[in-house]
């Protein structure tokens, strides 16, 4: 049994993976995230600079990134006006994006695919009434509700130290995980409906097993295309709405290198000093994000051909 | 269709309900004083404090407190600002709502016709040359966060451009400041509207052609179409009197989606290009910490969203005869 499922799940695995390649701009936007993931999981390593804030370097120096000569210089992006190595800060800054954009994909899945795939299975008043607030919670427009419960939660005063205060710290990862549950509910609720009619989950209430191994054993390994095709998705929004939650000012605070945070401070009139302190994290933003929609294109692709 | 419309129009109260549930009680239930961040934070009195709370109600029972706050609400009474002083919450909120529908005014003019035009012709060359030229289109460019295609339109179009002798010479008012007086009349903030509604454009632009695209796809695999053409009418006719006429019906309810997309994209598209809207004004709002102004601003963008959504419900029922209406 365990090894059927291995099986079949290398087999999906594989058959994602060649159809990513049969579609050049998918295995480009892939192979792009891939590099980024290595730029978050080995930043500190792979930075000239490691500690992000190193203010020793010559102020608002050019870049002396050479792509025809393929000579990376001392400064490649240059630095800003602190005095910062801008192609360190880019570099370190992957990490946090991937760790919250991931975490948050990763709980909102976890919790809403569990909640969606009840709601389904169950029925009745209680699927009705969960619904319903759900439709309703969503006519919230996300941005909004995660600028006001962010901009209301950083505001408080905690006692360093208190359980408030690690929430607070994390508040972006909570919010972003608390407004996509909704959504990845609905997603596998509408699946967990489709399914639960199959004879395999009839066959298996015949058999009298308990509500929880029909719902995870039986109609789960169904629901898991949908889902991952959901998961890409919303890993895509949420790498979107972290890099503009930094630069409106609700993200990490200065001085972390976050990308949509070094976007903003780096604008109006600082760009006429130094654009390539705002342009570089801004096409690192620009890049990761086409890179994941692309990914996530191919990912939706090839599931919906597979099934 | 009296019970569609009586079922229709009990979501949008339930609905209403909800969210104005869930603001208002995420503002009040999140731990913390509101009152001591108003009164200036740790360094304020206790007494400072309890005139505060005094004056904003604070002291009644929850229930109470939402009860006052929803029946002050509907009747127009909205409170004074915190953050702005001597303005009127309602009065600020209009004028500002104002200036937003402006630019959602006209970035829905730009984008509607052109991301039809896109997704159409995505689907009618499904998978062929204009289909894969489309969708890396809107994958790539257009799906950029709203503040990076704002940023490139203000530093390298805008200022750039706008000052090369070639620019000055054709005469490019509309690329002048963004930063508008938050009183200005239509005519005035015209040329003020260009660039941010085109950066709102993108933003909607991927979204409904997309959609676009796969209605039409679905459409041109039906029956009836295959009958129409075997029938010897003629290919261009097939496709504008019977796959576009129902390709396009459901675009009426993503219009009314986008509408959502819209707000959250002219919050940070005021924010960059700095144009006094609703979004700009909750950002304030939120950095200040006033909470009766952003209940407002919230409740009136979700009334916003939710009369579009009913709108819509209803037009495409009344158009569509094959909508249940049970």
């Amino acid at each position: 049994m365990k090894s059927f499922t291995v099986s079949r799940a290398y087999g999906a695995f594989m058959r994602t993976a060649r159809s990513q390649l049969r579609h050049p701009q998918s295995a480009v936007g892939t192979l792009l995230v891939v590099f980024f993931l290595i730029l978050a999981l080995f930043g500190p390593q792979l930075a000239p600079y490691p500690n992000p804030n190193d203010q020793s370097h010559s102020l608002r120096a050019a870049p002396t990134l050479d792509i025809g000569g393929l000579r990376l210089g001392e400064h490649p992006f240059g630095t800003d006006r602190l005095g910062r190595d801008v192609y360190s800060r880019v570099i370190l800054g992957a990490g946090s994006i991937f760790r919250i954009a991931g975490l948050g994909t990763l709980i909102s899945v976890v919790l809403g695919s569990a909640l969606g795939l009840f709601m389904g299975y169950q029925g009745g008043w209680v699927d009705e009434i969960i619904g319903r607030v759900i439709d309703a919670l969503l006519a919230i427009p996300a941005l909004l509700l995660a600028l006001v419960l962010i901009g209301i939660i950083r505001n408080l005063d905690f006692a360093a130290g208190s359980w408030q205060a690690a929430l607070a710290d994390n508040v972006i990862l909570l919010v972003i995980s608390l407004l996509y549950i909704p959504i990845v509910a609905r997603v596998a609720r509408s699946t967990t409906l489709d399914i639960k009619t199959r004879e395999f989950v009839e066959a298996a209430e015949i058999r009298g097993e308990s509500q929880f191994y029909i719902i995870f054993r039986e109609i789960l390994p169904s629901v898991i295309p949908s889902l991952v095709v959901e998961a890409s998705l919303r890993f895509s929004y949420a790498i979107f709405l972290v890099a503009s939650l930094g630069f409106l000012g609700f993200g990490a605070r200065p001085p972390s290198p976050d990308w949509g945070l070094m976007v903003n401070e780096n604008r109006g009139g600082f760009y006429q000093l130094t654009p390539w302190a705002l342009e570089f994290p801004a096409l690192a933003i620009a890049i990761l994000v086409i890179a994941v929609n692309l990914m996530s294109d191919g990912i939706r692709r090839a599931v919906q051909k597979g099934s | 269709m009296i019970h569609f419309l009586r079922r229709r129009f009990l979501f949008f109260f339930f609905t209403y309900l909800v969210s104005s549930l869930t603001i208002f009680f995420l503002l009040r239930i999140l731990p913390g004083d509101p009152a001591r961040v108003i009164a200036g934070g740790r360094e304020a009195t206790d007494d400072q404090v309890a005139q505060i709370r005094d004056e904003l109600g604070l002291n009644a029972s929850l229930p109470q407190q939402y009860l006052t706050w929803a029946v002050d609400f509907i009747r127009g009474e909205w409170g004074d600002t915190i953050a702005f002083r001597g303005a009127d919450n309602r009065d600020l909120i209009m004028e500002r709502s104002v200036n937003s529908a402006r630019l959602a005014a006209v970035a829905l003019l730009m984008s509607v016709p052109l991301s039809l035009a896109l997704g159409v012709i995505a689907g009618l060359f499904e998978n062929r040359l204009p289909d894969v030229l489309i969708s890396l289109l809107t994958l790539s460019v257009v799906s950029l966060p709203e503040f990076v295609t704002g940023l490139f339109l203000i530093n390298i179009v805008a200022l750039r451009w706008g000052r090369s002798e070639l620019a000055q010479s054709l005469g490019w008012w509309f690329l002048a400041s963004s930063a508008a007086p938050a009183n200005a009349s239509f005519a005035e903030m015209l040329p003020a509207l260009w660039l941010p509604a085109f950066a709102a454009t993108l933003v909607m632009l991927a979204y409904i052609s997309r959609l676009t695209r796969a209605g039409v796809i679905e459409e041109l695999k039906r029956d009836y179409v295959r009958t129409a053409a075997l029938k010897g009418i003629a290919w261009r006719a097939v496709i504008w009197r019977h796959v576009l006429r129902n390709a396009l019906l459901p675009t009426i309810t993503v219009i009314a989606i986008s509408i959502s997309w819209l707000v959250s994209g002219l919050v940070v598209i005021e924010y960059v290009f700095g144009f006094p809207g609703l979004g700009s004004l909750l950002i304030a709002a939120i950095e200040r910490r006033d909470l009766l102004l952003v209940q407002g601003i919230v409740m009136v963008t979700v009334t916003v969203i939710l009369f579009a959504n009913l709108l819509a419900d209803v037009a495409y029922a009344l158009l569509n005869p094959r909508v249940e209406l049970a």
